[in-house]
């Protein structure tokens, strides 16, 4: 048999293997099968690459096995460290190589196309610069991504005035530039398409500025569907399938998370971009908080009603994950669960820096996955519950989403604690939380408040429920 | 309109393909519940790792002497590469976490 047919046979075994694994990703308890099924695919395609017989060039086997090498190790050692709690940043960084992968294919491509080594058709010329766009965008956005999610730029610190004007001019200008190199043919050169990738670049930095705080789960999965799209783009220049089928699957993935979690705040992709929680409106004031009286709970009152309870509902948010609440939350858990207390997580869509960031954090925890509970199965069961106890969530939690059509957040999904027989909100201080709102929930009648670090109250409730 | 017909008849096959590993990925994908999302973002981007063909290809198809492809490409293979390999291992990581307990 030659060897063009089984190599061929190599990459349609590898397609199967993505659509398959990804399949298996529907339930927890396939799902690892199904990541194990998509990377053999990408093994058997990679070695089917390596042997399929092509018309020209000096194969270069030395460079090709030492970056796959490269390459492999510092990914798993990666991969390996990462905490979960820094998943977000690993996969933005993931998302930017790929991008940028795509990006030095495109140019590379372009390059032997102007200096007339090899031929493109119309399609591939606007394919390659396809990929330099896309690509680029998923570069450096994902770059910025990663920095703002480690904290090491401020949300707003690169912001312009005016600045969607300026996103909106700089994106006519690239696409104008793209329209001209594309006529032009081989007359344009690699210079322009130089400038046209490195506007590409600045776009990717500039489109990310403005997006910041609980919009990021959003920005993630909007620039994971890029880098899916910029490798379709690379497919598609060389006219390979596979690599045509594994992005466009990406891209998909990365579509329904955007439009996912884009539903989870009630906002259009269009104003996450534009960024800014509100703008407008913010009559919140309105109902005057003034007369309206918060009342604390003691630790011991906190543990006693909890360890006598029927079923307790926990709400955790980003800001459990970053005290590094989790475990201690898994210790009050088990204690409650000893004395026979129905123990339950609510989980908001986006409760954490990135679509189900928070399921993972609870699952690195041990926590058990039938425990946790999406949006709509946790509003049913809050009806029956005894105990919902807040950990660091607040916007979640506003009542104003449903009943005040003058708040930012109206008309966003959330969860409505304040339908178990009480509420225990565990918070810091009455600051208000990312998007600036007050939250009437704090004066609910139901409500009790628990002020502190969450790790350290949640350690107090601990020894609390111990003694009893 | 001719000439988009010409490209239309050309590449009907792959214009097949693309359609429906779109409808296919959006039906396999809209059926991952929201507890494994992370998981599938960062499976689905070890998936866009297929970059990494498209870098090998470069590198096997450059000259021997094309230092400016071969560097690049080399670039281009080990950021594929670490995208894919990072991308698998840490969802098999994760995916590990998630298990039920048989107490009760």
């Amino acid at each position: 048999m030659d060897i063009k047919f089984l190599t061929d046979i190599g990459f349609l075994i590898g397609s199967i293997g993505f659509v398959w694994g990804l399949k298996l990703l529907s339930s927890p308890d396939s799902a690892r099968r199904g990541n194990a099924i998509a990377s053999i695919g990408m093994a058997v395609a990679i070695i089917s690459i390596l042997f399929a017989p092509l018309d020209k060039g000096d194969n270069n086997y030395l460079w090709v096995i030492g970056g796959l090498a490269v390459g492999a190790v510092v990914g798993y050692i990666m991969a390996i460290r990462v905490k979960m709690t820094a998943m977000p940043q690993m996969v933005s960084i993931f998302n930017g190589l790929g991008g940028a992968c795509a990006v030095l294919i495109g140019m590379v491509e372009l390059r032997h196309f102007y200096s007339g080594t090899t031929a493109m058709t119309g399609g591939q010329i606007a394919i390659s610069l396809s990929a330099l766009f896309i690509g680029g965008i998923a570069f450096t956005g994902s770059i910025l991504a990663w920095f703002k999610l480690e904290e090491w730029i401020r949300d707003n610190a690169l912001v312009l005035p005016k600045h969607s004007i300026f996103n909106m001019v700089l994106l006519a200008v690239i696409l104008a530039l793209g329209i001209y190199v594309y006529i032009q043919d081989v007359d344009a050169g690699i210079g322009l398409a130089a400038i046209f990738m490195l506007l590409s670049l600045v776009y990717g930095v500039s489109f990310v500025v403005p997006i910041g705080g609980a919009d990021m789960p959003v920005v993630i999965s909007l620039l994971n569907s890029f880098s899916g799209l910029s490798a379709a783009s690379a497919g598609l220049i060389y006219g390979n399938n596979f690599m045509l089928v594994g992005g466009i699957l990406v891209g998909a993935s990365g579509t329904i998370l955007t439009v996912l979690m884009c539903n989870a705040m009630n906002r259009s992709l269009l104003n996450v971009l534009i960024g800014g929680f509100g703008g407008g409106g913010t009559s919140t004031a309105k109902k005057g908080t003034g007369d309206l009286v918060v009342k604390e709970v003691s630790l011991n009152d906190a543990a006693i009603q909890l360890y006598y309870s029927g079923s307790v509902v926990i709400v955790p948010g980003y800001g459990l994950a970053v005290a590094q609440a989790q475990k201690v939350c898994k210790e009050i858990d088990d204690l409650l669960e000893s004395n026979g207390v129905d123990v339950k997580y609510a989980i908001h869509p986006v409760a954490g820096r990135m679509p189900g960031h928070m399921n993972v954090l609870l699952a690195e925890a041990d926590v058990p996955y039938p425990k946790l509970l999406d949006l709509e199965d946790a509003n049913d069961a809050l009806k029956n519950t005894d105990i919902a106890v807040i950990v660091g969530a607040n916007d979640v939690v506003n009542p104003s989403a449903l009943d005040d059509p003058g708040s930012p957040i109206y008309g966003m999904p959330v969860l409505r604690v304040w339908d178990a027989k009480n509420v225990i909100v565990l918070k810091r201080s009455m600051r208000s939380g990312y998007a600036g709102i007050e939250n009437p929930l704090f004066f609910h009648e139901r409500t009790r408040m628990l002020f502190g670090d969450a790790k350290d109250t949640l350690s107090k409730l601990v020894s609390e429920i111990k003694n009893l | 309109m001719d000439g988009f017909i010409q490209f239309f008849e050309e590449y009907q096959l792959l214009i097949y393909l693309l359609v429906f590993t779109i409808i296919l990925g959006f039906e396999v994908i809209s059926k991952v519940p929201t507890v494994l999302h992370t998981p599938l973002m960062s499976g689905a981007n070890a998936i866009s790792g297929v970059v990494v063909i498209g870098g090998i290809l470069l590198v096997r198809q450059a000259e021997s002497g094309d230092y400016f492809s071969l560097g690049l490409g080399l670039f281009g293979i080990i950021m594929g590469m670490i995208n894919a390999t990072g991308g698998f291992a840490v969802t098999d990581r994760m995916l590990e976490m998630f298990k039920k307990k048989k107490k009760k």
